[in-house]
């Protein structure tokens, strides 16, 4: 049994606006596996739900007329992993996508709510950090405010949506994002399935023509800082180097600013700190390959 | 079809259906439901507990605290009654507890109308404890403010020892030379007449837990003045009797009801509500009262696996692999409360000295200490997993420093057909060990493997890969420590078809099948016909004490047997009267009464059944009803052998591939046997890499209770597995049969931390072997780039 005081019915973006703002505390749930979660663990209590699963405006993938990937909120993950412009342009998002959870979750947890949720080690969000996508989240007042998904995260759980008025509806990855770029995920798990990340990494590399030096290099760790986020020092000592092991190694702790991996009783700051090298290293080489350079 | 068939599951099509009901699917709509408050101390008392907040909740019914209920204290042992008062299980648990124990223990307990409602009010209840620092790691001497239990000063709850001398017989005492060789900071003492010196080891097993699929679930209503209590437990009859002891109501007062059931493991050889329910249905003139527990509740409130270090000592004598001295020492973490007290402890440490043997003196000595944390009682192996992870890595760790091939080493030391094992007298009347580990060596190709891996891992820096060994042998069942009995009762119907009803618990093990196979066996009616009824029933099924051990085949199929010929025997008296012949000429083949000397068909069993049922002037419904006394153990015996991979700078181990290979006697269903070994295998696996219970070591709070942090193996974390089978023929067991159930999960750890040894060079002595435990200690070992 869960602990639901009312569930409100609505039928588009509109409708979720208005009865959040006429209903303060209610919940916006979608696929449920986090929200109906909190509710087990009794850290939500005697709520007010209100349901995106079934809106249609909030659902699909599409491409625009200039590259652009939009990917609707409430989009299942099972629809992004099979979806052929998702495989053919950012196969590697397909492959974040498809490490989550169970099929079960995936058949039903959405893209939105990963973002949304604000978990430090939301599977799809280190790709989406690399691939500099936009969040388009619209308000109570009818507007839509644009924001980059590298300022979504605000703290552990916690975004930069404001809950009472606003609802994240699009995801949007530019063509300049993804073209010519390549992508590599790294999930470590203890196990190889079912599992959350004990740390996570993405990596996106443009090389030039001759493969031999890195043009673009973009990175990201989750689970290794209070919120999922991109190392942008290590980047820049990285942009313009020679694709070379050595340039490889430029990937060590001691070069990421951003970091802060937590001693817990998951993993320690040790254990954190040799993952947080080696699986840099290994997206590095993986998504350099893939471009055809090493 | 019979004995060594692979008959399909009787159970097959329900659970495969669906329609199979589980004890929760059984709880009426109307029933009321109850939640416990556990408390939020790991040691201390109650000291008040205010429920007025909570009462004015809706839908509250009730609300007992700890300070209301029974002093009676009770065991929570699935053990047989034991007549003789110094074998009795120690009770120390009342149905909720003022003295709280560990993180989680009971001390009040709502009933309302609905889990909404209930949960409210375990929320709203305020209770004011008096703290005690807990005691959460037992390997850690502390000054102990107050013993967790009055009456076990230090804390420990028990200890045994003893030793063996060149006679090969235990005697159950202290040994004079024990403190010198257990003496904390020596590293290789000396025995008398040694020739080598005494390695010494240490090895920690962490607590661990089942994780069946089904959670503890009870419901209990009143019929009348009875008590109806229909539960998940692997121990029917036991519970009724720990039901009747807690309430102080009389056995015949209580009827136990086992539906199918999802899982036990050993766990549910525990009484875990039953009784809470029984008694709050009692109390509330007879409603029903259901106790579903969550699965964090599963991991905190019913059993675990016992933690357990054990330090092993042994040497060889000069110029040879035999083993001379051995001595081995459990310290075993029993947490909050006693339950199967020492017993398993007790398996552990003596089945060090029934697999291997040494020429000169062995010593034992195991001791069970008390700590708050939950409590640990049976677990798939019953100690034994445990001590053959010592076992098995010492093994490989001595033969590493000796420079022993690991499997010769093994072969030289085994006890063989002939011999007597020490500590329980139990005579080795079978024993196809060294045909396992040859067959084990033929499939993984041990000996190209070996060559081949050495070569690759020197080339290798990031990836190693290895090949592991692990033996072991195992009690079959409880004989000569506790009873061995097992009723089984028969009943034939006008069409030639049973009914089966056994004692014996199915849980999962497959034991009603093999059941269908033994009375199809004897009485020629092919299992089709064969109803087991699955679902016991104390007012109905004959008695049983339970499903636990290997025992169910075993002992149950020796009921089952017993009964079976006795049917036999009256279906052929009958025929003899029908048709005026000497019964001694006749025999039942294929549902026919046939001439054992022409072969002859004479009478379709069916007609004999007709004829005694309905006959004018003498009717007989023949059935049949036996109780088995088992008098007999056997050691089943197997080996593991692991093939893997370790990624270094992850500390990940991929298993290429698991081979167990088992003597358990006679295969009576060999498709289903080999279901059980991948089980166990699998079960195995989760215990090498992954599974462990953690507590905060301040608070004794659980920090992993719950199935995305407590790492049982996934579909995609269990290799390929590869079983087969040595048949050997157990004389004592009903058809050559031995243990199978428990077996399979013993030797896959040991086998891949040997593995892990032969890949990187490094000994790890604990488990399981996650991969921050493996990263630190490939760090420490230098296997790790900058």
């Amino acid at each position: 049994m869960y602990d639901i005081k009312k569930i409100h019915q609505a039928n588009s973006v509109q409708d979720v606006l208005r009865i959040i703002e006429e209903n303060p505390n209610t919940k916006i749930i979608s696929g449920g596996t986090d929200v109906l979660i909190k509710m087990k663990e009794r850290k939500l209590k005697d709520v007010e739900i209100v349901s995106i699963g079934d809106i249609s405006e909030l659902k699909g993938i599409s491409i625009d007329g200039n590259g652009t990937i939009i990917i609707k909120a409430a989009t299942c993950f099972i629809d992004i992993i099979t979806n052929a412009d998702i495989l053919r342009h950012i196969p590697t998002l397909a492959k974040a996508c498809n490490q989550i959870g169970s099929p079960q979750i995936r058949n039903i947890a959405t893209i939105g709510g990963n973002l949304c949720n604000g978990a430090v080690s939301a599977d799809v969000v280190p790709i989406l950090l690399v691939l500099d996508a936009e969040l388009h989240i619209n308000n109570v007042n009818g507007e839509v405010r644009i924001i980059d998904v590298n300022d979504l995260h605000t703290g552990p759980g916690q975004t930069s949506l404001d809950d009472g008025k606003e609802i994240l509806t699009e995801i949007h990855i530019k063509k300049v994002n993804y073209q010519g770029y390549g992508f590599d995920y790294f999930k470590y798990g203890k196990r190889n399935a079912m599992e959350i990340a004990t740390l996570g990494c993405a990596t996106g590399v443009k090389l030039n023509e001759e493969k031999n030096k890195i043009a673009d290099f973009k990175i990201s760790y989750s689970v290794a800082a209070p919120t999922p986020r991109r190392c942008r020092s290590l980047e820049r000592l990285i942009i313009g180097e020679d694709v070379s092991q050595d340039t490889i190694n430029l990937i060590k702790p001691e070069n990421i600013e951003e970091l802060k991996p937590r001693d817990s009783w998951r993993a320690s700051k040790d254990f954190r700190l040799q993952l947080i090298k080696e699986i840099g290293r290994r997206t590095a080489i993986e998504a350099i390959r893939s471009q055809g350079g090493m | 079809m019979g004995i060594g068939k692979n008959l399909i599951r009787v159970d097959a099509l329900s659970k495969v259906k669906g329609s199979t009901k589980y004890t929760e699917d059984l709880v009426p709509s109307n029933a009321l439901v109850a939640k416990i408050l556990h408390s939020t101390i790991a040691n201390g008392y109650v000291k008040d507990i205010d429920i007025s907040e909570a009462l004015k909740i809706e839908g509250v019914m009730k609300i007992v605290t700890c300070f209301e209920v029974p002093e009676t204290d009770f065991s929570t042992a699935g053990h047989p009654y034991a007549l003789d008062p110094s074998h009795a299980d120690i009770k120390d648990r009342k149905l909720l507890n003022k003295r709280v124990r560990h993180y989680g223990d009971d001390v009040a307990v709502v009933v309302a109308i609905d889990s909404i409602a209930a949960q409210k009010a375990i929320e709203a209840i305020k209770v004011t404890y008096q703290e005690l620092v807990p005691r959460v790691n037992i390997y850690e001497s502390i000054e102990i403010e107050q013993p967790i239990h009055e009456n076990f000063p230090d804390d420990v709850m028990s200890r045994m020892d003893f030793y063996i001398e060149s006679d090969g017989i235990a005697k159950f005492e202290k040994h004079e030379l024990l403190d010198e060789l257990s003496s904390k900071h020596r590293i290789d003492g000396n025995l008398p007449d040694t020739h080598k010196p005494m390695a010494k080891y240490e090895y920690i097993l962490p607590i661990v837990q089942h994780a069946h699929i089904e959670n503890i679930v009870c419901f209990s209503y009143m019929d009348g003045n009875r008590i109806v209590v229909v539960s998940a437990t692997q121990v029917p009859h036991v519970v009724r009797r720990i039901v009747s002891e807690a309430l102080g109501i009389s056995i015949g007062e209580v009827q136990v009801i086992k539906p199918y059931i999802g899982g036990g493991f050993g766990n549910k050889q525990d009484i875990i509500y039953e009784p809470l329910a029984a008694y709050l249905s009692k109390l509330m003139g007879g409603k029903c009262i259901s106790i579903i527990l969550s699965r964090e509740e599963t991991f905190i409130n019913s059993r675990t696996r016992h933690g357990m270090k054990i330090t092993t000592m042994m040497n060889t004598i000069e110029g040879s692999m035999r083993m001379e001295n051995r001595a081995a020492d459990i310290v075993s973490d029993q947490g909050a409360y006693a339950t199967h007290g020492h017993a398993i402890a007790a398996n552990a440490i003596t089945n060090y000295f029934q697999l291997y043997s040494g020429t000169g003196l062995q010593l034992g000595s195991s001791t069970s200490i008390f700590s708050n944390l939950p409590s640990a009682a049976a677990m798939r192996g019953y100690g034994i997993p445990q001590i053959c992870f010592a076992m098995e890595s010492q093994m490989d760790d001595y033969a590493r420093e000796y420079g022993f091939d690991p499997i010769e080493f093994r072969l030289a030391n085994l006890l063989n057909v002939g011999a007597v094992e020490p500590c329980n007298d139990i005579a080795i009347n079978s024993n196809g060990l060294v045909e396992c580990i040859e067959k084990g060596k033929q499939l993984i190709d041990w000996d190209n493997k070996k060559k081949e891996y050495e070569q690759f891992n020197k080339d290798s820096k990031d990836l190693k890969k290895g090949v592991g060994i692990a033996v072991f042998a195992y009690k079959t069942g409880v004989y000569p420590i506790t009873v061995e009995t097992s009723s089984c009762r028969i009943i034939l119907n006008q069409d030639g078809s049973l009914q089966v009803q056994v004692g014996a618990i199915e849980i999962g093990q497959g034991s009603d099948t093999a059941f269908a196979q033994i009375a199809s066996e004897i009485l020629s009616i092919p299992e089709g016909k064969i109803n087991i009824v699955s679902c016991q029933d104390t007012d109905i099924t004959p008695f049983d004490p339970g499903a636990y051990a290997s025992r169910q085949t075993y002992i149950g199929g020796g009921a089952v047997k017993k009964a079976a010929i006795l049917l036999k025997e009256k279906i052929l008296a009958k025929a003899a009267t029908k048709l005026a012949l000497d019964v001694s000429g006749l025999d039942l083949i294929d549902e026919y009464i046939v001439n054992i000397e022409s072969g002859g068909k004479l009478e379709a069993l069916r007609d004999v059944i007709l004829y005694s049922m309905y006959s004018l002037n003498n009717t007989e419904h023949l059935t049949a009803e036996a109780t088995y006394t088992g008098l007999s153990n056997a050691f089943a015996y197997g080996a593991c052998f692991a093939d893997i991979c370790v990624d270094v700078p992850l500390g990940k181990i991929k298993i290429y591939k698991i081979y167990s290979i088992h003597d358990s006697g006679t295969i009576i269903n060999p498709q289903l046997a080999k279901a059980q070994v991948h089980g166990g295998v699998a079960m195995g696996v989760g215990y090498a890499i992954g599974e462990e219970m953690l507590f905060d070591q301040t608070t004794g709070k659980p920090l992993n209770n719950n199935f995305l942090d407590y790492k049982i193996p996934t579909s995609m974390d269990i290799p390929d597995i590869e079983v087969a089978f040595i048949e050997t023929y157990e004389p004592s067991g009903p058809f050559g049969n031995k243990a199978l159930g428990e077996p399979p999960i013993i030797a896959p750890a040991p086998a891949i931390r040997n593995a892990v040894l032969f890949a990187t060079g490094v000994s790890i002595n604990s488990l399981p072997l996650n991969p921050e435990k493996l990263v630190s200690a490939f760090k420490k070992a230098k296997l790790l780039n900058e």
